[in-house]
């Protein structure tokens, strides 16, 4: 068996012992790479069907593309996509781009408020109508207990840190120093009421893996990972004032993955064109003790 | 790092442990080193450091050096490190060699498929060298190769590789380990690890890592019997989707179209129809360690933690007691009497200790009798479950032998099931099966008769005390279900005692044999779609365990006249006045109705 197929064999099991043991599941889609992977395996594990809400947190600041194919796959795919966002900071102008505010405290409150809120369903959901083809006020606002989250062992310290079920409490607290063991293919499905676990299917993949399997599956991504002609193409994407295209003639997925094997981007990290990982050094993973993804 | 993991490779999964101290990074940074696994410069720049501050370079500063710059968000992972050879990819599995970490060196570990355990030259065999040796065989990794480190040190002394190599072999004997190698290096120097050493010529053996490409890629799972944990079922109607599909990760064997296939602990058999897989075209066979999905020709009723296995093949156990060895992780000690779940596969089953055979201390293997299991301790158990289970025991199949334990929502243990006990239903659950094989199917499915009839066939049994109230109550339920159409019948034990029982002579000498009899007539009316109602006095939990192995235990309403239960019966509805009797009627009719047995009228 081929390691790409370890993977997903591992990735499907995870997604089907979540989906069978948690009744409030959502999965956040954050349109990049990794989560789009993710959402393809939850096609694979349920025969071509997504049968739990896609969340996104949408800032305001997606780049415009992000949002276009997004609902693009929504309608293709016939998704349950709801989106939430932190509609006060942005109505008080409480943003970076907009000068008020230093890059993390725009992240905490217009990704990681925004996520809280929509997660527990204080904030306003917006959900995707097939029918009327438009976002309208989703009625559902129960809590989601079980929220499978795309990130990746190898991003970066604390996410090396995770397991695949991870618990949190119910201020959304991560206790690093002491998570449960996980082993046999067993998880931690159990949990006390008023906490909810975050659940983690892709820890094992790499940026390279994550390539070679939308390219085997033939995955569509969004266009703003490939070179247009200009030169640039984006490595990760987020919001447009703080995330900057690397240079890069990757212009499909192949020149990618041979990019990323023995070209330039051999051995340099791949969130380096995000800015607020360099402001407050090691400001990840506190951002992520509190709730960031 | 990345680069490494090409797909074309496969890929295996190493762990490296032993005592601290006892040059684990060393032999991590040395194997990195010597297979060009390492960013370029990488290693210059760590020895020119080490030339700045004047401190003499070593292995393990690489792996601190690599530590920190994934802090600092490199692609690296103190957990997951990434090596090459010529014939494979290794990812190098994190276990920490502290006892405080164990849970973290059992959740790296266990993933591993082959481990290398580093004992020093100079400390000799050392109490985690044990430790650990004994978790790797709990684990149930079978390709494991001694590394004897810092040969340099002891002058390269022959004699005291053969003498650590003598203890430790001994060890490893008693715990039923057989160690592919002992390899004497100096990660240190590089000798033995990627280059056979010029100081050890007396060594005819293998390098570490002619080592690591000797062990194999575990593939006799698929040689072994087919089973898979079952999932779950997925019907996707409101996608517009009418398959109807059973869903697993196979933990050995293969599975083909057309392949007899039977659930335990349920019994219930049905043939492949089709293999499903989203994105693939034509799949023909299911094999172990594959996600899967397929179609049944005949549609059965299944719940999560039953194991599907294949008829044609060797079935796994099925009980309520076994005999179990335990390791356990939480901060409380497992205790007599508590409930903890259980989980093997997909199943999770309610089990308490019955007894504690003998604790095992794993770092010297000594005995010792505890009415406990604390933190760390091995433990041999009798555990003793609240319903069946299916598994295999570690002699004959591993994978399905291996279990964990849950206390307050934790994983909190794990153990492997080492002996099949028999329990009180035992007895029944055997003749079910062989019922269950020879049984003639009637052309008319289960789910017709109920559309047919409005209602699902239905156990009730009401029980309690002597003269309770529960033969008047019982018929006048028959009655009026009766009077709504319904197809029922009662039955008072007393009827079945002299006509069907009428070869046991004497009726006080068989009780159970009665109650196995009873619950086979109630499982062919419930085959007929009937609604049965029974009475019998002071059931007990066993009599109500023989009841659900010869039924499906989720069409048994249990019961209990009287203000409190006098027996270990697990009951579903109490009736505290026995007088009223269209009141109890109507309230036992509600819940039949909530139940989803009968249809409200509307």
């Amino acid at each position: 068996m081929d390691h790409l197929k370890e993977l997903e064999n591992t990735s499907v099991h995870i997604l089907r012992e979540a989906y069978a043991n948690f009744k409030n599941l959502a999965m956040l889609w954050s349109i990049g790479k990794d989560s789009t992977v993710m959402l393809w395996l939850a096609r694979k594990a349920f025969m071509g069907h997504v049968p739990f809400p896609l969340v996104h947190i949408d800032t305001a600041y997606k780049i415009p593309e992000m949002i276009e194919y997004r609902d693009r796959l929504t309608k293709e795919w016939n998704l349950t996509m709801v989106y939430g966002q932190n509609e006060k900071a942005l109505g008080e102008k409480q943003t970076f781009p907009d000068g008020n505010v230093d890059r993390i405290t725009c992240c905490k409150l217009l990704k990681t408020t925004a996520l809280r809120d929509t997660l527990s369903g204080k904030g306003k959901r917006y959900r995707f109508d097939h029918k009327k083809g438009k976002y309208r006020v989703d009625p559902d606002t129960d809590m989601y207990t079980g929220i499978i989250v795309g990130v990746r062992a190898d991003e970066e310290g604390s996410r090396s840190k995770e397991r695949y079920f991870s618990p949190r409490d119910n201020e959304n607290n991560w206790d690093v120093g002491d998570q449960p063991p996980e082993f046999w293919n067993q998880y931690k499905t159990d949990f006390a009421p008023g906490t909810h676990l975050r659940i983690h299917p892709l820890l094992d993949w790499t940026e390279l893996n994550i390539w070679e399997y939308i390219k085997k599956e033939n995955i569509p991504t969004v266009s703003l990972y490939y070179n247009q002609g200009d030169g640039k193409r984006y490595r990760s994407l987020g919001c447009y004032p703080c995330t900057s295209p690397i240079e890069s003639s990757a212009k499909n997925v192949d020149e990618i993955i041979e990019e990323l094997k023995s070209g330039k981007l051999k051995n340099v990290a791949e969130r380096s064109g995000r800015e607020q990982d360099k402001e407050d050094g090691g400001g990840l993973e506190t951002l992520r003790r509190d709730g960031y993804m | 790092m990345s680069n490494i993991n090409q797909i074309k490779k496969e890929t295996m999964n190493l762990v490296i442990a032993g005592h601290v101290d006892h040059g684990k990074s060393t032999v991590i940074g040395r194997m990195l080193a010597d297979t060009g696994s390492l960013p370029e410069g990488k290693l210059d720049q760590v020895k020119r450091n080490c030339e700045k501050n004047s401190k003499p370079f070593e292995y393990a500063f690489l792996i601190d050096a690599l530590k920190d710059e994934q802090s600092q968000g490199i692609t690296i992972d103190a957990a997951r490190v990434f090596f090459k050879t010529e014939k494979r990819n290794y990812i190098i599995l994190d276990a920490p060699g502290h006892i405080e970490f164990l849970k973290n060196m059992i959740t790296g570990a266990a993933r591993a498929e082959c481990a290398l355990l580093v004992i020093d030259a100079e400390e000799g065999v050392q109490e985690n060298s044990r430790r650990h040796g004994y978790m790797m065989s709990m684990l149930g990794i079978k390709q494991i190769a001694v590394i004897v480190n810092k040969m340099d040190l002891v002058d390269y002394s022959q004699e005291r590789f053969e003498n650590i190599k003598k203890e430790y072999s001994e060890f490893l004997k008693d715990i039923d380990v057989k160690p592919d190698e002992f390899i004497p290096v100096s990660a240190f120097k590089g000798d033995n690890i990627a280059i056979r050493s010029a100081n050890m010529t007396w060594y005819k053996g293998v390098t570490v890592l002619e080592m690591l490409d000797l062990f194999k890629k575990e593939k006799h799972t698929l040689e072994q019997d087919f089973r898979m944990p079952f999932q779950d079922v997925y019907k996707f109607t409101k996608f517009g989707d009418s398959r109807r599909v059973v869903v697993g990760t196979p933990t050995s064997g293969k599975l083909e179209i057309g392949d007899e296939v039977i659930f335990y602990p349920s019994g219930k058999k049905s043939k492949v129809k089709t293999i499903e897989e989203f994105n693939v075209e034509d799949r023909k066979q299911i094999k172990a360690n594959n996600h899967a999905a397929f179609s049944l020709e005949e549609q059965i009723y299944i719940t999560r933690g039953e194991m599907a296995c294949k008829v044609s093949e060797k079935n796994p156990n099925l009980s309520t007691r076994l005999m179990a060895s335990i390791f356990w992780l939480g901060h409380d000690p497992m205790i007599l009497k508590k409930e903890y779940y259980i989980k093997l596969g997909t199943a999770k089953v309610t089990v308490r200790i019955e007894k504690i055979v003998k604790t095992i201390d794993a770092s010297d293997l000594s005995a010792k009798e505890k009415t406990q299991i604390e933190r760390h301790d091995v433990a041999q158990c009798v555990l003793k479950l609240t319903k069946p289970m299916a598994y295999d025991i570690a002699s004959k199949l591993a994978i399905t032998s291996r279990f964990v334990i849950v206390d307050d929502y934790e994983i909190r243990g794990g153990g492997i099931i080492q002996e099949a006990l028999e329990d009180s239903a035992k007895w029944v659950r055997d003749k079910v099966v062989v019922r269950d094989f020879k049984w003639q199917k009637s052309m008319i499915s289960s789910a017709k008769r109920s559309e047919k009839y409005n209602q699902r066939p239905t156990l009730v049994i009401i029980t309690g005390e002597k003269d309770s109230g529960k033969k008047p109550l019982a018929k006048a339920l028959e009655n009026r279900l009766f009077e709504d159409g319904k197809i029922v019948y009662f039955l008072g034990i007393g009827n079945v005692l002299y006509g069907v029982d009428a070869d046991i002579k004497n009726k006080e000498e068989d009780p159970k044999e009665h109650i196995r009899r009873l619950a086979e007539i109630a499982y062919i009316m419930m085959d007929s779609g009937a609604i049965l109602i029974v009475t019998a006095t002071m059931l007990d939990q066993e009599d109500l365990e023989i009841i659900k192995a010869t039924v499906e235990s989720d069409k048994i309403e249990v019961v209990w006249m009287g203000e409190s239960v006098k027996t270990d019966i697990n009951v579903d509805t109490r009736i505290l006045n026995k007088e009223d009797i269209e009141e109890n009627v109507g309230l036992l009719k509600s819940i039949l109705e909530d139940k989803g047995i009968i249809f409200k009228p509307w």
